[in-house]
Parts: C-alpha cells; sequence; structure tokens
C-alpha cells in the first residue's frame, strides 16, 4: 500500500515536473519585463512625436498620457489588450495602457448591466481604488508641502 | 538611447510589480494601488523626478509615473494657491487621463460587444 502510494506520489511529481513550467515566476517577470518595457518605449516615441510639435516634456506629458489612453482603450474594443493582460501580467496592466484598459473592459462587459448601474459603476471597479488611494496620497503630499513651506505664503 | 533608457526601466518596474504578485498573496489591484501610493510619495520627497529625467517615458507611461503626477499637481497649485491647492491639484493635474479614459470608456461600450 505505501509503496503504491509512492508510486503514484513519483509519477504525479514526474508528470507536474514536465507539464508545469520549470520557473513560473521568472518566465512570468521576464514577460512582464519585455512586454511593459515595449510599452514604455512606444510611450517614449509618443513623447518625442509631442516634442518635435515644439512642447517641453512637462507640456508633452498629458497629450502623452491622453493618447496611450486611446492607444489601450482601441487595443481593448478589439480583444487585443487582454490577451496581453493574460500573457504579460503587470507587463500589461501597469502601464497607463493597462489603466485604460482596466477602465474600458468592464465598461464593455457590464453594459448589459445598464448604463448607470452597469458602466457607469464598474468602470472603476480597478481604476477605483487606483485614483481614491492616489488622491490621498496626493494630498497628504500637498498638505506636508503646505505645512513646510506653505504659510509663509 | 532614450528608448533604450525607457524600454528598461519601464521594463524593470512590470517585472518588479509581476514578482511581488507572483510571490505574496497579494491581488494586482492591490499592487497596482501600491505602486501608485509610492510613486506619488516618492515624487513628494523629490526622488521620482531624477528617474522620470533619466528614464523618460520609462518613468511616467508605469502606473508609479501616474502617482508622481498627482504628487507634483498637488506641490504645484499648493505652491500657488496655499491650502486649496492641496485638494485641487492631484485631481487637476491628472484631469486628461482620467477623463479620456472616461470618455473612450463610454465610447468604447458604446462601439464594441466583449470578445469571450
Amino acid at each position: 500500500m505505501a509503496k503504491a502510494d509512492e508510486r503514484e506520489r513519483r509519477r504525479y511529481l514526474e508528470l507536474r515536473s514536465r507539464v508545469a513550467p520549470r520557473h513560473p515566476r521568472l518566465r512570468n517577470a521576464a514577460r512582464a519585463f519585455a512586454v511593459g518595457g515595449l510599452i514604455c518605449a512606444a510611450g517614449e516615441g509618443v513623447m518625442t512625436y509631442f516634442m518635435r510639435l515644439g512642447l517641453s516634456a512637462d507640456q508633452a506629458a498629458l497629450p502623452t498620457a491622453a493618447l496611450l489612453v486611446l492607444f489601450g482603450s482601441v487595443l481593448t474594443g478589439l480583444g487585443v489588450y487582454d490577451r496581453w493582460v493574460r500573457y504579460a501580467g503587470m507587463g500589461a496592466s501597469l502601464p497607463i495602457t493597462g489603466f485604460a484598459n482596466a477602465i474600458v473592459a468592464p465598461a464593455m462587459e457590464f453594459r448589459r448591466e445598464g448604463w448607470v448601474m452597469g458602466v457607469g459603476a464598474r468602470m472603476f471597479e480597478v481604476a477605483g481604488p487606483v485614483i481614491v488611494f492616489g488622491t490621498l496620497a496626493s494630498v497628504v503630499v500637498g498638505l506636508g508641502w503646505y505645512l513646510l513651506a506653505g504659510p509663509a505664503r | 538611447m532614450d528608448y533604450l533608457l525607457a524600454f528598461a526601466f519601464g521594463g524593470f518596474l512590470c517585472a518588479v510589480a509581476q514578482l511581488v504578485v507572483d510571490s505574496t498573496r497579494l491581488s494586482p489591484a492591490h499592487v497596482l494601488v501600491g505602486f501608485v501610493v509610492a510613486g506619488a510619495l516618492a515624487s513628494g520627497l523629490g526622488l521620482y523626478e531624477p528617474l522620470v529625467e533619466l528614464f523618460g517615458a520609462g518613468a511616467t507611461v508605469p502606473l508609479p509615473g501616474f502617482g508622481h503626477a498627482l504628487a507634483q499637481g498637488a506641490i504645484r497649485e499648493t505652491a500657488e494657491h496655499g491650502w486649496v491647492g492641496v485638494f485641487t491639484g492631484g485631481l487637476a493635474a491628472t484631469a486628461m487621463g482620467l477623463t479620456a479614459a472616461v470618455v473612450f470608456g463610454a465610447l468604447a461600450a458604446l462601439a464594441f460587444r466583449p470578445k469571450a
């Protein structure tokens, strides 16, 4: 009985080593690096384009963000971006295009639940927490700045 | 060279985020929130601007760059308008990206059917 169990266990381990990826963590990180890096390089291209039009690096940041959000939205609409997220995880989710994906994908999916409680509410399921805590952090930073340097004005 | 730097640092941030997701029990949403807050606080301490200058879009395109924009907006408007800026600066600086996402989200809900 114990022997049969042992054999069973070995067979399971061997099967698992054949089927499961050997270093999933390393592989996932490599994919995130490659895809995330490519998206940022594309962002650099967009920013360079706006700077060639005469905008400073600071001024170029806004239209660059908006255009990348547009790209992320269109690719999400076409069903492409969700494949990138499945393949690269954070490599696709961490760039601002992924932020657009987090808003657009549920907006599409929950339209059947109506415009207000579906599209309107679900749009911010993932983006909402990001905006809430990002806003709170910005208030903390602004308050810190005000207390250290502000009252003098 | 600018492209290579953007690729390297943006990829690095994404790989770190992925490692955190794979190595802890935090959900991707938690990690995204953590990266935005970390970016904002680092920016408030003056640590993020040098990264932006060196790595360009590699530092601004990932979500910590969104935190950086929020924090710099809060600082700028606080410097200009006093305590009112504490409340207006962050969202004012990121209004374009946020509004774009809402508009495109609504348009996509009109125009596209979800695939799967």
